[in-house]
């Protein structure tokens, strides 16, 4: 069944996005997550040498010749927000107003920054890495994660915004993941996000994706650090 | 919509006061942080979700994060497109035009033996990259804007971008007709013509003011 997603020369389902990418987390993966969450399938044709990217390129495939890009409902969508956004709101997972639309927004920009910080790491010059994880532990603690459990604590609802399951949740749940992979003391002082997390994670469609063997990927190595810079041609 | 908005931020980030300053019926106000103590105010104040400027307060709401305070002004004011294709199409060309225009907001800010070499950095990427891609939508649609037929939010930042860039590199536009002429008939538009003159709250170009300001204010 696995293989079937995975090798896209037999995949007869019609119709199911299409994630260009690298064989890594990386700026897909919280689309990959935001797919699942919803219940989308989705098939992944993977950038393996510089040359597929260069074709994707030379195609007209890459409105700014850069990945992420996912096929999808006969578009072929860039830029990370601009995908998100899409299947947010296909998905019924951005809010019913503009004014939920609007926290939505600010609580996943908050997580994107977040975010960068950690998926930056492994680029991060040898000397200068435990500096780094100092900053990063410090505005998880006092930053991001109080004014997120703050939210949580001021409506006492299940989700972020709405008193529904959005795009905001299965961001913030995401990266709640990626601190636990770093440091799991930093959520200790944080009930409802624990909450949230447990929540989010015992939906099914969740639940299946946070199984082995789902499109899920695993941190990124050293491996996966040298295959990504050679693909995108960085030194 | 009564009342002002209240934006405050520092003179940097100019793309709120851009959306803020053509949308006919939004007149805002601005709070200008100086010194580092008015930061604090606002962070001790609990005003500031993640401690951070820009904050607008518009409609009970205090948002921060430009992209949420973008998106927030361009559906009150129907600057969205009409569908979720236009609005996607608009998203996209926002976050490609954005990432340049994020270069020409650090750039003050590089090492000033950097700086000559960014500007060369940002002329490339716009040339090759981003101006290409509007020349082509332009010349393909015939129309005056790059979404539907009216205006949008891309149109506003692109323009913003343009004109941004053309004060460090006069002719960046030289190979780009449709841009050219863009440029021309969308900055003659009642509301953003009267925000690009003289006496309008558009911030000027940074200076050394501006950085100094800047780190005082920002700097731990």
């Amino acid at each position: 069944m696995i293989k079937y997603y995975r090798n896209q020369e037999t995949a007869i389902m019609a119709g199911k996005p299409k994630l260009h990418y690298f064989n890594g987390r990386g700026r897909m993966e919280c689309i990959r997550w935001l797919l699942a969450a919803a219940g989308v399938e989705f098939e992944e044709k993977f950038i393996e040498q510089p040359e597929d990217l260069d074709k994707l390129r030379n195609d007209g495939s890459l409105m700014f010749q850069q990945v992420p890009m996912v096929e999808i409902d006969g578009m072929k969508l860039v830029q990370t927000r601009a995908i998100l956004n899409y299947i947010a709101t296909k998905y019924n997972l951005y809010g019913k107003d503009m004014k939920e639309r609007a926290l939505i927004d600010m609580y996943s920009e908050g997580v994107e920054d977040l975010g960068e910080m950690i998926m930056h790491l492994p680029l991060c010059p040898p000397d200068q890495k435990d500096a780094k994880i100092a900053q990063i532990k410090e505005r998880t603690t006092n930053r991001y994660f109080p004014a997120f459990e703050k939210v949580l604590k001021n409506h006492g609802q299940d989700y972020l915004v709405g008193n529904k399951l959005s795009k905001a949740d299965i961001h913030l749940v995401e990266l709640l993941y990626y601190v636990e992979e770093l440091d799991p003391s930093l959520l200790a002082n944080f009930p409802l996000l624990k909450g949230l997390k447990a929540r989010v994670s015992s939906l099914p469609a969740v639940k299946k994706f946070l199984q082995p063997g789902s499109q899920r990927k695993p941190p990124m190595d050293e491996k996966n650090l040298e295959e990504a810079k050679r693909i995108f041609r960085i030194k | 919509m009564l009342g002002g908005t209240e934006g405050r931020r520092r003179r940097g980030r100019q793309r709120m006061r851009w959306l803020d300053g053509i949308t006919d019926s939004m007149d805002f106000d601005e709070e200008f942080l100086e010194t580092k103590e008015q930061l604090q105010k606002l962070q001790d104040g609990n005003h500031l979700l993640f401690q951070q400027v820009p904050m607008v307060e518009i409609d009970g709401m205090k948002l921060v994060q430009t992209r949420s305070i973008l998106h927030y002004i361009a559906d009150k004011h129907h600057l969205f497109g009409k569908d979720l294709k236009e609005r996607t199409l608009i998203d996209m060309y926002v976050e490609g035009t954005l990432d340049l225009l994020e270069l020409l907001i650090m750039h003050p800010f590089l090492k000033p033996d950097d700086q000559q070499k960014e500007v060369a950095n940002m002329a490339q990427k716009a040339i090759i990259r981003y101006f290409p891609v509007f020349e082509k939508v332009l010349r393909g649609h015939g129309q005056r804007f790059l979404v539907g037929n009216q205006l949008s939010l891309a149109d506003i930042i692109l323009l913003q971008t343009i004109l941004a860039l053309e004060e460090k590199i006069p002719n960046i536009l030289s190979a780009f007709p449709h841009l050219q002429e863009y440029t021309v008939k969308i900055s003659n538009i009642p509301t953003i013509k009267k925000f690009l003159e003289p006496g309008s709250k558009k911030k000027p170009p940074p200076d050394d003011i501006y950085v100094r300001t800047v780190y005082n204010i920002f700097m731990p």
